[in-house]
């Protein structure tokens, strides 16, 4: 967590807007290439899904250099409220949406508030134990979230705007264009909270948390409020997963997952804004293709594990940062 | 020196062809397109070595087929993913094998929850749908579709063949102990009915579903001095449960029983507690049945292993598939529901005495319930390790259609 | 009543014991090396394994001793290969890197022995029940106690006594001092992170006689290792090995009201603890980073 300011400002993209457009055009024609590719749309939702948990996790860990363990507690705490709310309040997908970010954001910032004075492996070890006591919650409690199995019988509602209706129940292209619709109101809030002076604090938590502590910045406010934020991104993230899966249920809250998250902001660069949804890319696809392949796709996800932290710990966007930068 | 090199839509390129160039063939057809089968399971995780036996015994029926006349005269193509058993796995992959590998029919899951959300998506896509080894009830009861059909028992029917047994051999008093979560539930709920119905009484202890440690709840089991425990529980806790039992001596004073049990799991039994009463959903040593012997001695050929229930699943679900298709003419999703109710398996399917068929009221195969002693192998077959006492028919077990709860609703 | 009280609490003294002996080679490597590592459960498994490959060449006693050891080279031989080229980084990373391992180790087993279970046998003269009366105590869960005690004891002789122990425990309050005085601080974490293992494969070879062998036996015994440190304390040894007790007997005697919450318990304990004492029971301030 202590790279120098000036390695910072020189590893930042020459032209910011490149990387964005490109992933936009990318990320709005996929319908159109996807299938070309041997894929199909459900995984473009997946990929969609993750990376934004991914890119929600990385405002703690790639901009505030802290580092949780267990952000699948709050993707998962946003799937079950989204599902509950589907399921018995109303067949209404803005409110599932809703009450999942509260679910999860909430818990994510009651918890914080236990943790904020720690750091480390500590904060992380902690994260881990508090992700599975939520995981331990969901399948155990039986008559709410319907224990091991799951929560199921909800479906998403179409989109009711008074004027029109649209159907993302059965249309998988419109859903698509839905989750897309929502990343980028998230992405575009994220990139808006990084830019702006609050942004700007974490950043310098992250470069040198005693020299920020000199400076009067209130170091565990400012952290407290990182996480939260994080949390009631990611929990957004794990209702839109509900959503695309009408189903929630608790592997979706298990630490294996919390640490593909983390893989994934690292092998897409953790410095970059859209590192996150690059690794993510990368993740799920490999594991896509891999788990077809060979039931032993289990050692090949833990390779990669490996390779990136060992060879390419900086991951894509960084590497290709640091190569256009010099 | 700072000026941006296009490097990121090279690299992002390069990428994609590379993916482009490695993602598998869609195979181009020669003639006739083969009949593609996609079938989801969980290859990897604590229900792998079931999938494992439920894929092969698929595999075994489609290389069987593939050498005569295939399904309508076509090849069978058997597309295989693992569902990791991860709900999100799972649909993905039958979202994958819908949209992108096109196939015509989809078997899966043996995680209940998996196949439940399945047969969502398959039931959007109007897929035909069969679930060979999921047992929660609701998929052939309160959440039954037209597109579902499923081959073993539900947990309800498991625990109505067993109480009759054991009440008859052994005494009404009984102990339960049971894994806290749906699936314990409805197995605990089922023996009770049938036990209170025959006048029993009982007592029940319900824990966590990967516990591994019984002493508490068997001493408490000792001090209620039942005719019959049950063990419930699952998987390794299951297996553990026994191994206490026989450790702690308590043999002597009970008999152990339950409902579901399966060859893959008594081989990680150790000797000594290789006991209990138990049902069997399908057993390889039926001398009365001729054509079990035939396939039997095929399967060892073939894979040199002793098929068991889950490779009968598998087997099932193949054959299945082609009989509804000759039935229907086709391989379309309505059209092979609509064949498939009321449709009996031929006996070299079938692999057991009765009439085995597809219930239409709720899409359930009716087959024979196998309950009977788990042993030590007896005599040289290492396999030998159980002995039916006797054969409930799986109507006799399951009860009337409208008990399961299911509205089955038909596509206009 | 009494009598129920007793044996859960012997119980939960048992359980504990194996939860000590987890959390311990957990918090060893932990302390020293400031690496979570998520493989550790993989590592137990891997003992039992191993244990069940030796025995039927030199017995279980002999893989009883034999088996930890191979678990300790293995563990040195990872070290030294991978987790010491990330110490300088980001902790982000040794974690990242004990958790793919943990992924290989447990596909590797499965790849090995095959998803089944596999039942492990114990020597005839331990799985016999002490005394009829007490029929639920067999001599396999004493013998397992005496063996956690005898490496317990073991592990904090030789933390007190040896010179390597001594710089262990110095490395662990002051790893650049430590250096300074002329240490080799790489090869004192590799061989810190081989007792660790060491432990962990013991548990393994007990564990395997008591539930079998399975490529997902550890999974469930990392999260109460997890936890006997939180408890306990970060940074302090005596500290894991309370808090794996305490978890240990908390979850059995909630086994006798209601047993459906003996998982929860050790949670709520963990919760209470970060409010209250977020240090743990025995932690020290400034261990915590």
């Amino acid at each position: 967590m202590s790279a120098t300011t000036a390695d910072a400002v020189r590893h930042a993209p020459a032209r910011p807007w490149l990387t964005a457009a490109i992933i936009w055009a990318l990320l709005l024609t996929v319908p159109v290439w996807l299938p070309m590719l041997g894929g199909y749309t459900a995984l473009a939702g997946r990929v969609l899904v993750l990376g934004l948990a991914a890119m929600s996790f990385n405002l703690l860990l790639g901009f505030t250099g802290v580092m949780s363990f267990g952000h699948a507690a709050y993707f998962g705490l946003g799937a079950y409220g989204a599902g509950l709310t589907l399921k018995y309040l109303a067949a209404s997908t803005p409110l599932a949406m809703l009450m999942g970010v509260l679910l999860g954001g909430v818990a994510g910032t009651l918890f914080g508030l236990l943790i904020v004075r720690r750091r480390g492996v500590y904060f992380a070890m902690v994260t881990v134990a508090f992700g599975q006591i939520a995981f331990y919650i969901a399948y155990s409690w039986n008559d709410l979230t319907g224990g091991y199995d799951g929560l199921r019988g909800f479906n998403r509602a179409p989109l009711d705007f008074g004027f029109a209706t649209i159907d993302i129940a059965d249309n998988g292209t419109a859903f698509y264009y839905f989750l897309l619709a929502v990343f980028a109101v998230a992405t575009g809030l994220q990139g808006l909270l990084l830019a702006s002076p609050f942004g700007r604090t974490l950043l310098a938590i992250r470069e040198n948390e005693r020299r920020a502590r000199f400076l009067g910045i209130p170091i565990e406010r400012h952290i407290w409020m990182s996480f939260s934020i994080s949390c009631c991104f990611t929990a957004l993230a794990g209702a839109l997963y509900a959503l695309l899966n009408n189903f929630a249920d608790p592997m979706g809250l298990h630490y294996s997952l919390s640490g593909e998250i983390v893989i994934m902001a690292v092998m897409g660069g953790m410095r970059a804004f859209w590192g996150p949804l690059v690794g993510a890319t990368l993740f799920v696809v490999a594991q896509d293709y891999i788990s077809s392949m060979t039931v032993n796709w289990m050692s090949f996800v833990g390779l990669i594990f490996v390779l990136v932290v060992l060879f390419f710990p900086r991951g894509l966007l960084g590497m290709l940062q640091r190569m256009g930068g010099r | 020196m700072q000026t941006a090199t296009p490097h990121g839509i090279g690299r992002r390129t390069m990428l994609a062809s590379a993916l482009a160039l490695a993602a598998p063939p869609i195979i181009a057809a020669r003639g006739e397109t083969p009949v593609r089968i996609g079938m989801v399971d969980p290859l990897t995780g604590i229900l792998s070595a079931l999938a494992a036996s439920e894929v092969e015994g698929a595999r075994y029926a489609v290389e069987r087929l593939n050498k005569k006349n295939g399904i309508l005269g076509r090849q069978i193509e058997l597309l295989v993913e693992d569902s990791a058993n991860d709900v999100g796995t799972g649909v993905q992959k039958t979202h994958k094998l819908i949209e992108r590998d096109k196939v015509d029919v989809i078997f899966g899951d043996v995680n209940s929850g998996i196949a439940y959300a399945m047969s969502q998506v398959t039931n959007e896509a109007k897929v035909f749908h069969i679930v060979p080894g999921g047992h929660t009830d609701p998929i052939t009861g309160t959440d039954c579709k037209w597109n579902v059909f499923r081959i073993c028992n539900t947990t309800s029917m498991d625990a109505a063949a067993t109480t009759g047994d054991l009440v008859q051999r052994f005494g009404k008093k009984f102990f339960f102990i049971t894994p806290d979560y749906a699936y314990g539930h409805t197995l605990q709920d089922a023996f009770i009915k049938r036990l209170k119905a025959l006048g029993g009484e009982y007592q029940a202890e319900q824990l966590p579903i990967n516990t591994a440690d019984f002493s508490a709840t068997l001493i408490k089991a000792k001090a209620y001095k039942p005719n019959v425990l049950l063990n419930n529980m699952g998987g390794l806790a299951q297996i553990n449960c026994m191994k206490q039992f026989t450790q702690f001596g308590m043999e002597r004073e009970m008999h152990l029983g339950g409902a579901l049990f399966e060859l893959e799991t008594i081989r990680a039994v150790p000797r000594e507690a290789q006991a209990g009463t138990w049902a069997m959903e399908w057993w390889w040593d039926q001398p009365d049945v001729p054509e079990v012997g035939a396939f039997v001695a095929g399967f060892r050929k073939t894979t040199g292993k002793t098929p068991s229930a889950r490779h009968w699943f598998g087997l099932v679900a193949v054959e299945s598939v082609r009989l509804a298709a000759e039935k229907a003419g086709s391989l379309d999703g309505p059209k092979l529901s609509l064949a498939m109710e009321d449709m009996a398996l031929p006996p070299e399917v079938a692999l057991q005495p009765g009439r085995i068929f597809y219930r239409a009221g709720d899409h359930e195969l009716m087959a024979n319930i196998f309950v009977g002693d788990v042993h030590p192998p007896a005599g040289n077959n290492p396999d030998a390790v159980f002995t039916a006492t006797s054969v409930v028919p799986g109507e006799k077990a399951a009860g009337p259609v409208s008990d399961t709860g299911c509205k089955m609703v038909h596509p206009a | 009543m009494l009598e129920l009280i007793l044996f859960n609490v012997t119980n939960g003294l048992i359980i504990g014991a194996f939860y000590v002996l987890m959390a311990l080679g957990l918090s060893l490597i932990l302390n020293l090396s400031n690496v979570i590592n998520f493989a550790h459960g993989n590592f137990l498994a891997l003992g039992g394994y191993m244990a069940f490959v030796l025995t039927p060449f030199i017995g279980f006693w002999g893989a009883l001793l034999v088996s930890p050891v191979l678990t300790a080279l293995f563990g040195f031989v990872i070290e030294r290969l991978m987790i010491r080229r990330v110490y300088a980084r980001d902790p982000v990373y040794s974690l990242l890197l004990t958790f793919g391992l943990a992924f290989i180790i447990q596909d590797a087993c499965r790849y090995i022995w095959g998803p089944n279970g596999l039942p492990m046998s114990i020597p005839d003269v331990l799985a016999q029940p002490l005394t009829p009366e007490l029929f639920f105590i067999t001599w396999y869960r004493i013998f397992m106690v005496a063996i956690v005690i005898v490496a317990v004891a073991g592990l904090f002789a030789f933390l007190r006594y040896t010179r390597v122990g001594i710089r262990i425990r110095a490395g662990t309050l002051d790893l650049d001092t430590v250096n300074a005085l002329g240490v080799n601080v790489g090869m004192l974490r590799s061989f810190n992170f081989a007792v660790g293992s060491l432990l962990a494969g013991l548990a393994g070879v007990l564990a395997a006689g008591q539930i079998g062998l399975n490529p997902n036996m550890g999974d469930d015994l990392l999260m109460p290792s997890f936890i006997a440190i939180i408890v306990g304390g970060i940074g302090s040894l005596t500290g894991t090995l309370l808090g794996g007790l305490l978890i240990g007997v908390a979850a059995a005697l909630t086994t006798v009201v209601w047993p459906a919450a003996s998982e929860a318990v050790i949670y709520v304990i963990m919760l209470i603890v970060l409010v209250v004492r977020p240090r743990g029971l025995l932690g020290e301030e400034g261990m915590l980073t």
